[in-house]
């Protein structure tokens, strides 16, 4: 169990040091702007006094690495500074968004992973058949769409023509849990045709691989029957691949949210990025940008995380 | 019962009866499991969904005719060596070619094949379809298919630069790093894990917000977030060259570090390279296309489909399907890449094989 504990463990900081050095990067690249923030917010026409008095009140009278130092030990706390463009908390802003962007994953995944599981290992038992042809050119054809195609398709069918679901996710506080369920499906079932194409195909290369391996043979020749074969012999060593497909997709739902939720005006943590990026908002840009890497790091080491621990040979690195 | 449902069933009939009478055991699967399926859609959505059946099975024949001959096409112009290796090619990979190919004219002779001009105002806002205009207008009254025509040029040309330059950084420090080995190799490898682990959207995004959207920093952007994946996969197939006893000769016979790269390790990698320049370009041009529907790729008035989009989507909500073919242009050419892609993955694997 020990080493098991110290793996884990080297991983983590592994994590911890990738984090901080991202955030070194979200941090200085700001730096690299033509002149600095001021005179970004304030454009050319600004006047000396003006431009000393905003950077006296950002603090950029001080050198880069203290204020670096100060921005990432108030980040820690989820204090991301004031927005340049309306001057409220960037937290405040971001708080209750994050959230609407957490549940909208959330719902998503709850539909695609045991759905794309089920459809993967179905896939790769029949593979070769036309069901996997067409199988393989509809995954194909749904992960080469960019997701406002998909959206739109869906908002076009669903909303407009045969007026099932609304287009657009607006939400408000004192919903029911089933109008909330309601309001959000179209954007959730884009995330779900994404990722659901991905895990299938990721899942059916892991299982495939599987059961070319000799042992699935050696267990086939003596006459174990087929299901038996897949429950007994080959799924306790496919866990560690599954597991690591879903989270690897759960990291890539995280970032695909960004368009879905502009497609949908759906009040997420992606919406505010875009508009922060189209308004220079720095603040609330690094603030954004280092909770999404945050999160992307964490299900990447999840996945690292699960692979050790289903899979022993990984305990043992030659 | 119209005379649209009867002819469409007797057809139907009579080509699974002739290729049953032939032998076509194939054809004749097909076909009927065809008439399975429109009996079956048929009685639940009556008519409407007949007609929708049979406009996918007829436009799916056509496409693959049209591979088929654009394939037969291809091999009779090839020479001898290249035309063994098209034979082998599936229709899917003859049509992704054929689509790949008709992008090409359509980008390169846009301004001949356009009516109109890409940012020239014609005719009142969303004006529908006519003689004049084959799509109808946008939202400021220029012509919709004027600017598809002219946003295969823009969108695609952008993302092939972009894929381009991500290749020649990437996989030239990818072998570089090969080649050295010792701390060059390990500084690459640990800067381009650290690039890696951004989100790559999230990564456009903050790179756009601080020097501004315009072309250059898109292409710069968009190769600095892509070159790792190439810089990956080059220093993983030169790793393997880099051991072979030709490398070691070349060395003792005194070659510099630029021959090696050009003359022995480039030729010896460029299988898999081919292949995974396909693979980047429909990252990349997924990437700009998501970029430019959020209003941050190409700036305005220059036509490109992923802000075509975003710009007609209220079309939408009217039940318009005309916002959503620049969206099925984006994801007709990615899958057609992905098409010859995994042709091209399948033969080298295979070669690998014998």
């Amino acid at each position: 169990m020990g080493d098991i504990l110290k793996l884990v463990g080297q991983r983590l900081g592994l994590g911890l040091v990738i984090l901080l050095v991202i955030s070194i990067i979200i941090f200085f690249m700001v730096e690299l702007l033509p002149g600095d923030i001021a005179q970004a917010v304030l454009g050319q026409g600004a006047t000396e006094e003006n431009l000393a008095a905003l950077r006296k009140e950002m603090g950029l009278d001080k050198p880069a690495p203290v204020r670096y130092l100060q921005w990432l030990s108030s980040a820690v706390f989820l204090d991301f500074g004031n927005s340049i463009v309306t001057g409220e908390q960037v937290s405040s802003v971001i708080g209750q968004r994050f959230m609407n962007t957490l549940f909208l994953a959330a719902y998503a995944a709850v539909i695609s992973v045991p759905v794309a599981i089920a459809l993967g290992i179905l896939v790769a038992l029949l593979r070769n058949s036309i069901f996997d042809r067409v199988a393989n050119v509809l995954t194909l054809t749904s992960i080469s769409s960019p997701e406002f195609f998909l959206g739109y398709i869906l908002i076009l069918y669903f909303a407009v023509k045969w007026d099932m679901f609304p287009a657009i996710a607006s939400l408000s506080k004192d919903m029911s849990f089933g109008e909330l369920l309601n309001r959000t499906f179209l954007p959730a079932l884009t995330l779900v045709l994404v990722v659901v194409a991905h895990m299938m195909r990721m899942t059916r290369a892991a299982i495939i691989n599987l059961l070319a391996s000799p042992y699935i043979e050696m267990a086939r020749l003596k006459g174990v029957p087929p299901l038996k074969v897949i429950v007994r012999h080959a799924l306790p060593n496919a866990w560690a691949p599954i597991i690591n497909v879903v989270a690897l997709n759960l990291a890539y739902l995280i970032t695909g949210v960004v368009l879905v939720e502009v497609v949908f005006v759906y009040p997420g943590i992606g919406q505010v990025l875009v508009d922060a990026v189209a308004k220079r908002d720095f603040p609330v840009v690094q603030a954004c940008c280092l909770i999404f890497a945050a999160t992307f790091i964490l299900f990447n080491l999840a996945a690292d995380v699960g692979a050790i621990l289903t899979n022993p040979r990984l305990r043992h690195p030659k | 019962m119209s005379v649209f449902v009867i002819s469409y069933y007797s057809l139907l009939l009579i080509g699974s009866s002739l290729a049953a009478y032939f032998n076509k055991r194939s054809i004749f699967i097909l076909l009927f499991s065809l008439t399975m399926v429109s009996f079956v859609l048929g009685i639940i959505g009556g008519s409407g969904t007949l007609v929708m059946v049979a406009t996918f099975a007829g436009l799916l024949a056509l496409a693959g005719m049209v591979s088929y001959s654009f394939r037969e096409a291809l091999i009779m112009m090839a020479g001898p060596e290249l035309a063994k290796e098209l034979r082998t090619a599936p229709l899917t990979a003859a049509f992704g070619m054929f689509v790949i190919f008709t992008y090409a004219i359509t980008g390169i002779f846009a301004p001949w094949i356009a009516p109109y001009g890409e940012a020239q105002i014609i005719s009142a806002a969303f004006a529908p379809a006519d003689e004049n205009m084959l799509l109808g207008a946008d939202q400021l009254g220029r012509d919709m298919f004027s600017r598809l025509v002219y946003g295969t040029r823009n969108s695609v040309g952008l993302a092939l630069t972009a894929t381009c330059l991500a290749f020649f950084m990437g996989a030239g420090a990818g072998m570089l790093a090969a080649t050295k080995g010792g701390w060059f190799d390990q500084f690459m490898g640990r800067f381009a894990d650290v690039i890696m682990s951004i989100p790559s959207l999230i990564f456009a995004l903050l790179m756009l917000s601080i020097f501004g959207s315009s072309m250059p920093v898109i292409i710069v952007a968009v190769a600095i977030i892509y070159a790792p994946r190439v810089f990956r996969l080059t220093r993983a197939v030169a790793g393997n060259v880099v051991v072979m006893d030709y490398i070691e000769a070349a060395k003792l016979r005194g070659e510099g570090t630029g021959y090696l790269i050009r003359r022995e390790i480039l030729p010896n990698s460029m299988a898999p390279l081919v292949a995974e320049f396909g693979l980047e370009f429909c990252f990349v041009f997924l990437l700009v296309a998501g970029l430019s529907f959020l209003g941050l790729g190409i700036q305005p008035p220059t036509a490109d489909w992923g802000s075509m989009v975003r710009e007609n989507a209220t079309l939408i909500s009217f039940g318009d399907i005309t916002p959503l073919i620049p969206a099925a242009a984006i994801a007709l050419l990615t899958v057609a890449v992905n098409f010859v892609v995994d042709w091209m993955l399948f033969r080298s694997s295979g070669l690998k094989e014998h």
